[in-house]
């Protein structure tokens, strides 16, 4: 277990990088506590696998250096930096029993057979696989190997950090949300570092403490799933994460105010923003629908019954606006007005958000 | 639905089933026939039934053969095997230096059967062959025209040299598609070079392994060519293999009766083995659940 720390790291597949579009992963500094479960979200292409390369000694950064516990581990190999790695397709050896198999890692570092066997027993009433554990690993469903896959990587107690590359892309969807469920309770028992890579939102936010969220090959939001929720750092946080995601509009914003289209909306703070393209930000969760009086003026398209609430496409201007409503609520053909909820209203300039210069001043006097 | 009966689609087929007559049946079918008589010349054949065949069971010379065969089968695969396994392991996995590497393993494979008999016959004669005169030279006796043991090592290091290199690509192939992560899995496992190996490499490349010793075996089985031309058969028969002794018996003898008979057995023979491997390769797909 321990504390990851990246130090101007940055990296380039390029041989001699000269601006920043060169480099896959751009400069960045973090500090990754000791303990905590981080989700590295992003779309492919990202940067996400580059930067879990790196940290598990795969990759040699072409910037910056890497340190666990304050120890300068940029140069050290992988198999130095005493780290586990469950990858997205199942590794494991075909030829040998679930049980060697999972018992591996621990043999070849020359453990005690009495703990080995101990360990190992564990870990399979963990991953559900004592009856197989004397089966030979091929000619399992990849369900089961990807289950061995994740089961070696969690036998060794002493790890500095479990990393993990999409590791459920494989697996039935059933079977994804108990092995989920197994690796939170077994991060909660032995209070491993564990990073998680995935493309799916739905499993960064119910797998980890703090989702890092990557763009471009940048971090631009590392944060609890309230965080992201709430306050999107980026706009690609905002329509990335939530379902569906944030909408974004082009406004003018001057004080507590923004002018969409010539319709003025309130805002819960006051913005200075200074030149750029300025957007506000509102997630369909705090858009309500009205008849006439203040709002956007807009038009229903469509409404999806999802279940447990509804989604509201409305039109305006020929943009679409989302808005989810309760379950059995009745969306009428006249509603013509989107109210956004000012408190819930985010600031853009170029992508990213803005902090607002003071509260309100109707709210401060 | 109305199903089109059209019968001329068997036209499609003639063809091959002309070419097949020609190049297969029929001259096995004349073995056959020959297999189960005898004649005193003037065409005039008369039935012998299977007494080729016991003939064939009964003689020291078949035996002989067969027996120099196997031994000579066995020591090229045991060379032949691990040598282009280890070749593999020790290709560069990519850019130029792999492309030059294949080019070279290439090599040996397209020469010509005889050609490479050749090469080996002149590269170790005494008087002016490059292997032949450094050796004797060096006080070593080396003589493949009258020591048994120099004629086979000369047949079997020109086995090893010109049929290596495709186990080698073999092998190569089956490593090239192991993915990255078994690698990285390893190296984080901490296994070492030896169970990389023999837990990740030699399973995912057991199934090219099985193609390339069954392909060897077949190969070295009916090797005739190019022991004969570096030895024609000798020292005395030392090296005379199954194939060679067949032809002396057909073509030098004229013993078409049991010539007839020993083919057929030989056929058995490598239709048997190539039955087996096949049954071998197929459980082992079904075991993988492929």
């Amino acid at each position: 277990m321990a504390k990851i720390t990246l130090d101007n790291l940055a990296h380039s597949y390029a041989p001699n990088p000269v601006s920043e579009a060169d480099f896959a992963l751009k400069e960045m500094n973090h500090v990754w506590a000791d303990g905590e479960a981080y989700a590295l979200l992003g779309a492919s292409g990202c940067g996400k696998s580059t930067l879990l390369n790196i940290i598990s000694g795969l990759l040699t950064p072409s910037q910056g250096r890497i340190l666990f516990d304050g120890r300068d581990v940029t140069d050290a190999p992988t198999a130095a930096r005493n780290i586990a790695q469950v990858f997205q397709f199942p590794v494991v050896y075909d030829t040998m029993t679930v049980r060697d198999n999972l018992a591996f890692p621990l043999r070849n570092r020359g453990a005690d057979p009495a703990y080995v066997a101990a360990r190992v027993a564990q870990i399979a009433a963990m991953i559900g696989m004592e009856a197989t554990l004397d089966r030979k690993a091929r000619g399992l469903t990849a369900d089961a190997k990807q289950k061995i896959s994740l089961g070696r990587g969690m036998v060794r107690e002493d790890v500095n950090a479990l990393l993990f590359d999409e590791p459920l892309t494989v697996i039935d969807p059933h079977m994804k949300w108990e092995l989920r469920t197994q690796l939170k309770s077994l991060h909660h028992e032995f209070g491993h570092t564990m990073i998680y890579v995935t493309h799916d939102q739905t499993e960064a936010l119910t797998f980890a403490d703090k989702v890092v969220v990557m763009f471009d090959g940048r971090v631009v939001q590392m944060g609890t799933p309230q965080e992201l929720f709430e306050r999107p750092a980026h706009v690609f946080v905002g329509y990335f994460i939530g379902s569906p995601g944030m909408n974004l509009l082009d406004a003018s914003v001057r004080g507590g105010v923004a002018a969409v289209g010539g319709v003025e909306i309130p805002l819960g703070a006051e913005y200075e923003p200074k030149g750029g393209h300025v957007q506000i930000g509102v997630r369909p969760e705090f858009v309500r629908l009205g008849v006439g009086g203040p709002g956007l003026p807009v038009r229903v398209r469509r409404v999806e019954d999802v279940g447990r609430h509804q989604i509201v496409r409305l039109a305006f201007e020929g943009r679409e606006i989302n808005a989810i409503a309760a379950e059995g609520a009745a969306i009428g053909a006249d509603v013509d007005r989107a109210v956004f909820d000012p408190e819930a209203i985010s600031v853009y300039v170029d992508g990213w958000r803005e902090t607002p210069v003071r509260a309100r001043q109707g709210e401060a006097a | 639905m109305n199903k089109t009966v059209n019968q001329r689609a068997w036209f499609l087929v003639l063809p091959v089933l002309v070419l097949v007559a020609f190049s297969a049946v029929i001259p096995l079918m004349t073995v056959v026939n020959y297999s189960v008589q005898d004649t005193f010349g003037n065409n005039v054949f008369f039935w012998v039934g299977l007494e080729w065949y016991s003939e064939m069971l009964s003689s020291q010379r078949m035996w002989d053969a067969l027996g120099r065969q196997l031994i000579f089968s066995g020591i090229i695969l045991a060379i032949e095997i691990p040598l282009g396994i280890f070749v593999a392991l020790n290709m560069p996995k990519k850019g130029f230096w792999a492309s030059l590497c294949l080019v070279l393993m290439s090599l040996p494979l397209l020469i010509p059967w005889n050609v490479v008999g050749t090469i080996w016959q002149i590269f170790g004669r005494v008087d002016i062959g490059l292997l032949g005169h450094t050796l004797a030279s060096l006080g070593i006796s080396y003589n493949y025209t009258q020591n048994a043991v120099a004629a086979w090592a000369t047949v079997i290091v020109m086995d090893v040299w010109h049929w290596t290199s495709l186990v080698a690509l073999l092998a190569y192939a089956g490593l090239q598609s192991i993915p990255d992560a078994y690698y990285q899995a390893a190296k984080i496992d901490q296994a070492t070079r030896w169970k990389v190996f023999r837990y990740i490499e030699l399973p995912k490349i057991s199934g090219v392994l099985l193609i390339a010793i069954l392909l060897r075996f077949v190969d070295s089985f009916m090797i005739y060519t190019e022991p004969f031309v570096v030895t024609g058969g000798g020292p005395g028969n030392s090296t005379t293999f199954l194939s060679i002794d067949l032809v002396k018996m057909a073509l030098g003898q004229f013993d078409v009766g049991p010539a007839a008979a020993f083919s057929l057995m030989y056929f058995l023979v490598i239709l048997l083995i190539s039955w087996v491997f096949f049954t071998v390769m197929t459980n082992l797909d079904k075991r993988d659940g492929l």
